[in-house]
């Protein structure tokens, strides 16, 4: 398969006044040409920070890439200069914000708001920039579109505020989407219908997704493959199968089981205790140690190597060492 | 991955480090920061608001020298001594002497207690108008509310220096005719700022809990809404106390200002209006610049409490 | 939309009243009223105060008809100037207060705006701090403070701009630099923090992702949205600044409207002091109407919602 992105080793850094804050710590993880990959995270994690990282848009100052690449169809986006950065945002890949009631600016229509990433781009009048706009809106389910053109962001709900948000987002036929928790600002049937049109939208225009959640009930809808970030760093990735039924990695069990589950019905569910670790100052071992009800000495004290139990599952954590899995069987004796 | 693997492949990891450490339950509650009470929390950044603190400091420093500041000198705030008048700032005379040849230091922190007694005075009296009306208006709502807001809109409307000097003129200008003319429309802002405290608030469940307790009207208001909206009603009342004073000093210019034998500083920058021209700057200078410095102190102090007190700020 | 202005009228109109009420009660209640007092020994200026005020007729009386002469926009005669009606030294002063007036607002707008924005764009920069310092300055010094120096510095001192009177336009540089430094200041620190509050907006962080260059961000997105609340402030800058007018006016010799008014104070003209107080009062009321629809145009949220309250 095509690779359409490649993370890399990415570092992101925030100063602030309390100190620096190592907000992405090493990420790697790729994207396939027309796949979704979600990842999900506490909040905090860098979720966030490295889909704004993959647009440039972290806030410099205070933030900064300080390592690692993001290759994004052969170019290397931490290279390139912030003009050339705007001919990609908006026309290859493209960003979806949480709040689509924040999203919209107020004081425009929003037949201004979707057509004005168009006439940026691409040389293409009026006319015909206002019947691609009818398009978008057509594809994305806006009934009446001639006459919602001229209206404002106060005029719509929320769930219709988010699909012109995609709409805008699509306007100019990216390859990738970031969806930062597309769905969470959303009531749950209006979130039903937004994943659906996510699903429909990748099938006619091929589209890669990058879909950041908290919400393991949207990933298990719409994800193909997954990766579970934790205080800065990926500790666990594979595809959703992997990770929803052979989930090795104890963070990951925790937020499974801290989910209710209509499969597994009768079980109890159990939040994982505790908060992350401070990321002024990380832990020089496994961030999850204080929280991991299996912590030995060694994650305190190393970060775990990366083990890969196939070809598209890979988890950090010390429980596969050949070691710990002597000791796990010496204490179920 | 990380630096220190490659210095630690799993090879050479003692294989002790692989035995159970037991969940540290300590060390993950550690990481969260300490509560703080929302005041704590507020003067903890008001303190590292170094311009905020510069203004609390002149103000704590300016009240104590009008307080104390006429002690130190040996002359009489209304003495007057036409021999010595303009006397530039000596020894003798710290701030110089004015028209009269009355010392203008002395005279300076005598106006000081005028200003500042003016400034908090239409503050206090702003304040307690503006909470009676903007939390009965707040707090019950519905059509009470909508006839008193229709009544704030009026007076809001009529142009308040305006109705201030009207007032003067007719009921002559004096300390205490000053005050009231300064609190007849000016209470407006604070009750506005009240009642959208109170909006806020009121429909929070522990104000409900209290309610269905039977706790009566009076009471709810005192104990729990008050606390909970002086974040806003404190930053209104450091800006209410320098425009106060601002306004005093533009009344002097009118001629409306407190009158003699007292003098505050507006009197005393608008009898010298004339003086710089003739050079004798140090009449102007003092009066002028205690004038700015308060405002400024008060603006700064302000907007210092603004963000500390602003609870969307706290992290 | 029209119920929104209907609305607005309705409680202007009130406003109006109140004020009109207000100025007859002060003018009926001043210790030996100063309309029927012996000290005016001019025969003239008595026998014109009694035309006008009606003073023999009973108060409700006198109030019907004091109204009515102020909505004919008749206010009546001076004491201490005879032959002189308040709508004489209005119509000789008014027209220039209002040029001064107007040349400060402009100056003011443009200079706080342009001052605001940069600040913001460089938050926490040199230009930030200087804006910020400027800004605290500006609020901070009385305007006949700042006036006085000006004269003293620029007029005296190094002889570079005339010092008073209003006959050309280097005469019009101090006065409108000692009143427009307050509102210009305020417009400043409002325009710099709520475009710092719309720049961490989703919608710009949404513009940014559609690939939309800096300033069209700022320019289409930005400004106009952090403008909103420098638009509903104007009404206080205006009254702000027509006070103002009363000081610089006094202290540069211009002869307009704000001096008269100052004058009238000092020689305690009462009838010149109550006409130009309900006149100017008036004139201000009908400029916060006007910023009212202003900022219904601007908000396109006010019209819906009165469109769908209607």
């Amino acid at each position: 398969m095509e690779k359409i992105l490649e993370v890399k080793d990415l570092h992101v850094t925030f100063r602030t006044y309390g100190g620096t804050v190592k907000a992405v710590r090493g990420v790697d993880f790729h994207l396939n040409k027309g796949e979704t990959l979600a990842i999900v995270g506490e909040s905090g994690c860098g979720k966030s920070v490295t889909s704004n990282a993959i647009m440039r848009l972290i806030p410099n100052p205070p933030g900064k890439i300080s390592n690692g690449s993001i290759r994004f169809k052969e170019k290397e986006i931490t290279r390139l200069s912030e003009k050339q950065m705007r001919s990609i945002r908006g026309v290859d890949i493209s960003m979806i914000f949480q709040d689509p009631m924040t999203a919209l600016n107020p004081t425009l229509t929003i037949g201004t708001q979707l057509v004005e990433g168009l006439q940026q781009h691409r040389k293409i009048s009026p006319t015909e920039a206002k019947a691609k706009a009818l398009d978008m809106l057509e594809l994305v389910g806006i009934p009446n579109a001639t006459e919602r053109l001229k209206q404002y962001p106060h005029q719509f709900s929320g769930g219709m505020r988010q699909r012109i948000v995609i709409a805008m987002a699509l306007i100019c036929d990216p390859e990738l989407l970031i969806a930062d928790e597309p769905t969470t600002a959303l009531d749950v049937t209006i979130q039903a219908q937004i994943l659906e049109l996510f699903e429909r939208i990748q099938e006619s225009t091929g589209v890669s997704i990058i879909l950041i959640t908290h919400d393991l009930g949207v990933v298990a809808k719409i994800a193909d493959r997954v990766a579970v970030m934790y205080a800065g760093k990926i500790i666990e990735v594979g595809t959703k199968r992997e990770i929803f039924y052979e989930s090795q990695h104890p963070y990951t069990k925790g937020l499974l089981n801290s989910v209710p589950r209509l499969d597994l019905q009768g079980e109890k569910l159990t939040p994982i205790d505790g908060t992350p670790p401070d990321l002024f100052s990380p832990p020089e071992g496994c961030p999850f140690t204080a929280r991991c009800p299996f912590a030995m000495e060694v994650c305190d004290n190393v970060y775990p190597v990366t083990t890969a139990r196939s070809d598209s599952h890979k988890v950090d954590c010390w429980l596969q060492d050949e070691r710990a899995k002597q000791l796990l069987a010496t204490a179920e004796k | 991955m990380e630096q220190n693997n490659m210095k630690r492949s799993p090879g050479n990891i003692p294989d002790e480090w692989f035995s159970w450490k037991g969940k540290d339950t300590e060390a993950a509650e550690t990481v969260a920061r300490p509560s703080l009470s929302y005041w704590q929390d507020a003067w903890r950044r008001l303190v590292k608001n170094k311009l905020a603190m510069a203004g609390l400091l002149f103000l704590v420093l300016l009240a104590l020298f009008a307080i104390f500041g006429p002690i130190l000198s040996p002359y009489e705030v209304n003495k007057q001594d036409l021999p010595n008048q303009y006397q530039p700032p000596s020894s003798d005379h710290w701030f110089g002497t004015d028209n009269a040849g009355r010392d203008v230091f002395t005279r300076t922190w005598y106006g000081a207690r005028i200003s500042l007694f003016v400034g908090l005075m239409a503050a206090l009296i702003d304040l307690s108008i503006g909470i009676i009306y903007g939390g009965l208006s707040g707090y019950k709502g519905g059509r009470t509310d909508n006839i008193m807001m229709r009544i704030i809109e009026v007076l809001y409307g009529l142009p308040y220096l305006l109705v201030v000097i009207l007032l003067l003129v007719v009921l002559g200008p004096s300390l205490s005719t000053i005050i009231i003319a300064l609190t007849v429309t000016g209470w407006v802002g604070m009750a506005r700022i009240v009642r959208g405290q109170v909006l806020q608030i009121k429909n929070y469940e522990f104000v409900l809990a209290s309610k269905s307790f039977g706790t009566k009207t009076p009471r709810i208001i005192r104990k729990n809404l008050l606390p909970n909206t002086m974040g806003p009603i404190i930053v209104q009342m450091t800006l209410t106390v320098p425009s106060a004073i601002f306004a005093e000093a533009f009344l002097s210019f009118l001629g409306l200002g407190i009158q003699a034998p007292f003098a505050s500083w507006g009197v005393m920058a608008n009898d010298s209006l004339g003086a710089i021209l003739s050079g004798n700057w140090w009449t102007l200078f003092f009066p002028a610049f205690f004038i700015s410095f308060t405002m400024f102190a008060f603006n700064v102090l302000g907007d210092g409490l603004q963000d500390a007190l602003d609870p969307k700020l706290r992290k | 939309m029209l119920k929104y202005i209907a609305k607005r009228l309705l409680i202007m109109a009130v406003t109006l009243w109140v004020i009109v009420t207000l100025t007859f009660i002060l003018m009926i209640s001043i210790p030996g009223s100063p309309l029927n007092s012996e000290r005016n020994t001019n025969e003239v200026v008595q026998a014109n105060l009694e035309a006008h005020y009606n003073l023999d007729e009973p108060y409700y009386v006198q109030y019907m008809l004091y109204i009515k002469s102020i909505v004919t926009f008749d206010f009546g005669p001076s004491i201490k100037q005879p032959n002189q009606t308040v709508n004489d030294l209005l119509g000789r002063g008014f027209p220039i207060s209002f040029e001064l007036g107007i040349i400060t607002i402009i100056v003011a707008l443009i200079s706080g705006i342009t001052l605001g924005i940069l600040a913001a764009l460089r938050h926490n920069g040199i230009i930030d701090y200087l804006a910020i310092s400027l800004a605290v300055l500006g609020i901070s010094i009385p305007n006949f403070v700042l006036a006085t120096l000006l004269i003293q510095k620029l007029a005296v001192d190094w002889n570079i701009l005339p010092p008073a009177t209003w006959s050309s336009p280097a005469h019009m540089v101090l006065p409108v630099i000692a009143l427009a430094t307050g509102p210009m200041a305020i417009i400043a620190r409002l325009t710099r923090s709520t475009m710092l509050e719309v720049l961490t907006q989703d919608y710009i962080k949404m513009a940014r992702a559609k690939g939309l260059s800096p300033w069209k961000i700022v320019l289409k997105h930005a400004l106009r949205n952090a403008l909103m609340p420098v638009v509903t402030i104007m009404g206080t800058l205006l009254a702000g600044i027509l006070t103002g007018t009363f000081v610089i006016e006094k202290i540069f010799a211009i002869p307009g409207m704000g001096r008269y008014f100052v004058e009238s104070i000092n020689q305690r003209d009462y009838p010149v002091i109550m006409g130009t107080t309900v006149f100017y009062s008036a004139f201000l009321i009908f400029m916060l109407f006007l910023v009212d629809i202003v900022y219904g145009i601007l908000d396109p949220r006010i019209k819906l919602h009165k469109k769908g309250g209607a």
